[in-house]
């Protein structure tokens, strides 16, 4: 075991896409704590600051219409935004898994079940929706509801391909071989499948962590996020909602754009490093 | 000029990876005459699919040929540019690959894919005349006509590698370099198809290189036999003379590895495993398994000497 | 006696699509015992589409029949109790083809080893284990501390269908399916591989199936042999008269097709046969040789031949010999057994 993870760690040298791709996400990460340090996060709420400030030394991302500091705004936000995504997506994965192994190596009817409405809903327009179900929710929203929102469409791509990657394992001949070494159903899943799996889940995770937090800004900007939360979508939110663009707020609009652009290059240099691991043939020669 | 349609000397083929460079070819020398019927016999990974793709100049990035030089017809192949190379192959050299009935291209008519590569090389010819000669080359291979309107799933495994014979055969090139063809193939079909080989080659008159592991195979059609071993050659010679008197150790130990149907259990093995083309043992490549190794095979590569008239044998037994 | 396995009038079909319409069948009406008080080695033969394999998986208990049962001492396997499937897990074990893809990438090799030694309680501690696996190990001729702790890919072929044989004689089960054992193996290895299944036969009394295409290995490691054709049996019997002086055109044509390792020793120019085209089996009734064969009568394609006795030891499905006694289909279970020699058939009526 330790072995194995030796040998999946000196790859990482050899893999710049995974690394740099984590060292992105991180730093997107760490901002929020790391920021609050050097910040003062009162400035993010309405009416500190004199609004519609451009840049300058006191305000190096200017200020937004309501007033609001926009530095600390974004250094606050954009964590929310990936705590989002990292939530639906372990949600959605989790789902994914149990459904799709169950799926898988079980087969017959309960398979027909969970395959079928796996395909029912990945059909339905994902958006829609999400926006009756966020219109339907009472109260205020928090970022940890948005999750749950988001994750209930989070799970049917897992459950899918996790399905069929178990169905081509569960053929194989060393899981013949568990068989006959006198291992049972959920003994071989877990011992034999799981580990075998473990790039592919993690290139999945990736996956429903980055379709969550496009589907969370895309509620958020249509205005059904958290509205006192100061996430990337609300921002973008409130920016569309005074017409930030045509006044030309460009610091209002550009930075949530630019984070957003960071943290997808982040998420699919890390799938694209997982990738190399998973599939030996990308791996480079020399 | 000799009679030698091809000729190669001292070709080196490496592969250069982090863990060193893996010596796929190292120092083969190997001569074809017009019209022969050579085999290449050796276990997995001794270097054998590597010459053959060497042959056709079809080695794949990061390896390279580092040295030496493959003469056709008294011209150098390793000299050529990539489009010097495009002429020639299929024309005048050609390779019927391994697990070549896979790689036929699924959508496409029989007729077509002999008639893509012929087409390319003699753009001249019309329509009909492409079509009569697919239709001989197809006769020469021993399949009906109708094959040409079919798709590859509608054939079967010993049919789909004739087709890809008759597309090496298409232009009637003067060497062809036959890489296992026939490992995927049951053992009666396996007979048609070499048969098949064993018949076009009289009719064209074309030299033939059979690479492969199967010594039977090499039994029943090669005339004359090289063995290779980790990348170097260890013994060459007519193929009755080095069955039924080996010199060299290792091809002595392989021939007493493939079992007769006549006495039962009467089959060894070689001890030992074969050595990874990464890091070939000093010397002699064969040393550490080899029943008979001196003290000079650890430290002295041996050279491919000519023991008697057309008898090549790589060991240091035969020196004093 | 009641053999340990057998196959009892066994169809296979694949079927395709979800409304059984279409389907190949894979094994026709066969019938098979294996595991009797004598153990010996019988070979199951036959080429791509023979149903050789999905003999194997049937006797392993991973395929279900269409039609026909699959017993284990006497029970059919659908109805065997918890305990019933340990036991045959237990008794009835396998080495495949691909010597890697018996291994998970995940774990050393050791793996397979240790998890029947757990799950069959057949160590009581850590040390008694590791030594049983190396004592396994060095049965087949490898280093316990040049294989043990080390990953799938770090072996070569050769080496990794040692230590599945190892696994083997580590089990003692009564019966070992090996499924092609040695085709991916490099020459210079097969025989001691073979020497070391021959071991587990003659020294541990381990019967064993050897599945293969073939013929030279099977007469060497088998004391009789079974040859299959699109999934019926054609030929049987004890394995020097079916093979060096085969009965049935196919097998005729097959031995015929070995290239010998002898240069003077060339192949006879055999009839030639037709081209096999792609797609399941048309004929529906009779021989299914009948279409290939230079011999076949109008006879031939009406009901598929029963087993004549040509010999004490040798059984073919040919009407070329129907001045022969007829072996009836309960014998036949009997007569292939791979316990007794095929002498003590039972007089037909």
């Amino acid at each position: 075991m330790a072995a194995w993870l030796a040998g999946a760690i000196s790859p990482l040298r050899r893999n710049p896409q995974l690394v740099t791709g984590l060292v992105i996400i991180l730093i997107l990460v760490i901002m929020g704590p790391v920021g609050m340090l050097l910040v003062d996060p009162k400035g993010a709420k309405v009416g500190t600051a004199i609004p519609d400030l451009p840049p300058s030394a006191e305000y190096p991302l200017g200020t937004d219409t309501h007033g609001r500091n926009l530095l600390p705004v974004m250094l606050l936000g954009t964590p929310q935004t990936i705590k989002i995504g990292l939530l639906s997506g372990a949600i959605g994965l989790g789902v994914g898994i149990i459904l799709g192994f169950v799926a898988g190596y079980v087969g017959g009817v309960v398979d027909n079940i969970i395959k079928g409405a796996a395909d029912v809903l990945l059909t339905v327009p994902g958006l829609l929706l999400l926006v009756v179900i966020a219109i339907t929710v009472k109260g205020t929203v928090t970022v940890n509801m948005m999750a749950v929102v988001v994750s209930i469409l989070a799970w049917m791509w897992p459950t899918r391909t996790i399905r069929s990657q178990v169905l081509t394992l569960r053929e194989r001949e060393f899981v013949r071989m568990a068989k006959l070494g006198g291992m049972k159903g959920p003994e071989i899943i877990v011992q034999e499948l799981v580990p075998n799996l473990l790039p592919y889940l993690a290139s999945s995770f990736v996956g429903a962590v980055a379709s969550g937090i496009l589907a969370s800004i895309g509620l958020e900007a249509l205005g059904l996020g958290p509205q006192n939360e100061p996430t990337l979508g609300m921002t973008i939110f409130w920016a569309l909602r005074y017409t930030a663009v045509l006044r030309g707020l460009w610091w209002w609009w550009g930075p949530p754009i630019v984070i957003i652009v960071l943290t997808f290059m982040g998420l699919f240099l890390i799938s694209a490093g997982l990738d190399q691991i998973a599939n030996p043939r990308l791996r480079r020669l020399t | 000029m000799n009679g030698n349609v091809l000729q190669v000397e001292d070709l080196r083929v490496y592969y250069p990876t982090r863990a060193g460079s893996v010596k796929a070819v190292d120092g083969v020398t190997l001569n074809l005459a017009a019209g022969e019927r050579l085999g290449l016999v050796g276990e997995s990974g001794c270097g054998k699919s590597t010459m053959a793709l060497s042959l056709l100049r079809m080695i794949k990035s990061p390896g390279r040929i580092e040295g030496g030089r493959i003469l056709l017809d008294g011209v150098d192949l390793t000299l050529f540019s990539t489009d010097e190379m495009r002429k020639i192959r299929l024309s005048k050299i050609s390779l019927i690959p391994q697990g070549a009935m896979n790689s036929l291209n699924p959508v496409m008519r029989v007729k077509n894919q002999i008639i893509d590569g012929m087409r390319t090389h003699r753009p001249e010819l019309t329509r009909q005349e492409l079509d009569e000669r697919v239709g001989e080359t197809l006769d020469l291979v021993g399949l009906e006509r109708e094959v040409t309107m079919m798709y590859p799933h509608e054939l079967s495994g010993g049919m789909k590698q004739r087709v890809c014979v008759a597309i090496a055969i298409s232009l009637r090139p003067k060497v062809i370099v036959a890489d296992e063809p026939t490992s995927a193939l049951d053992v009666i079909v396996q007979k048609q198809v070499m048969e098949t080989i064993e018949e076009l080659h009289e009719q064209l008159g074309a030299a033939v290189i059979l690479i492969g592991h199967d010594m039977g195979l090499m039994a029943q059609f090669a005339e004359r036999l090289a063995v290779m071993y980790a990348g170097r050659l260890v013994e060459v010679g007519p193929i009755r003379e080095v069955f039924h008197g080996p010199l060299h150790p290792y091809t002595q130990l392989l021939i007493s590895s493939v079992p007769l149907l006549d006495e039962k259990g009467s089959f060894r093995g070689i001890p030992g495993i074969t050595p990874s083309l990464l890091n070939v043992p000093p010397g002699c490549n064969f040393h550490p398994r080899c029943p008979q190794a001196k003290e000079i095979c650890s430290e002295r590569v041996p050279s491919l000497v000519e023991m008697a008239p057309n008898r090549w044998v790589a060991c240091h037994r035969g020196e004093v | 006696m009641t053999a340990l396995l057998e196959l009892r009038n066994v169809t296979k079909i694949y079927t395709r699509g979800t409304f059984k319409r279409s389907g190949t069948v894979a094994l026709d009406h066969v019938s098979l015992s294996a595991g009797s008080e004598t153990p010996t080695i019988v070979s199951l033969a036959g080429e791509s589409g023979s149903g050789k394999t999905t003999m194997g998986l049937l006797l392993l208990g991973f395929l279900l029949p269409t039609e026909g049962q699959i017993m284990y001492q006497g029970t059919d396997l659908r109805q065997l109790s918890a305990s019933g499937w340990e036991l045959f897990r237990r008794n009835v074990q396998a080495i495949f083809q691909d010597p890697f893809a018996v291994y998970n990438p995940f774990y050393p090799v050791d793996h397979i080893l240790s998890v029947p030694i757990a799950k069959f309680g057949l160590a009581k501690s850590r040390a008694e284990a590791r030594e049983k696996m190396e004592q396994a190990l060095v049965g087949v001729g490898l280093r316990p501390e040049e294989t043990l702790g080390r990953y799938p890919h770090e072996l070569s072929g050769g080496q990794l269908q040692r230590v599945t044989v190892a696994r083997a004689l580590l089990l003692r089960p009564r019966i070992l399916v090996a499924d092609e054992p040695v085709s991916m193996v490099d020459a210079s290895l097969r025989a001691t591989i073979l020497d070391s299944l021959r071991k587990l036969n003659r020294e541990l009394g381990i019967s064993i199936l050897y599945i293969t295409h073939d013929l030279t290995t099977a007469y060497h490691i088998s004391d009789s042999i079974v040859v299959l054709y699109q999934g019926s049996m054609v030929e049987a019997g004890q394995v020097d008269p079916v093979i060096k002086a085969p009965r049935h055109p196919y097998t005729q044509l097959l031995v015929a097709s070995i290239p010998w390792p002898d240069p003077d020793h060339k192949w006879q120019s055999a009839w030639k046969i037709g081209d096999r085209r792609e797609g399941p089996a048309k004929v529906a009734a009779g021989c299914k040789f009948a279409p290939r064969c230079p011999l076949a009568m109008p006879m031939c394609t009406q009901a598929f031949p029963p087993f004549y006795q040509v010999e004490a030891n040798h059984a073919v499905a040919c009407y070329l010999y129907r001045d022969s006694p007829i072996l009836p289909m309960d014998a036949l279970s009997q007569a292939f057994s791979t316990g007794s020699a095929l002498g003590s058939i039972p007089s037909p009526p």
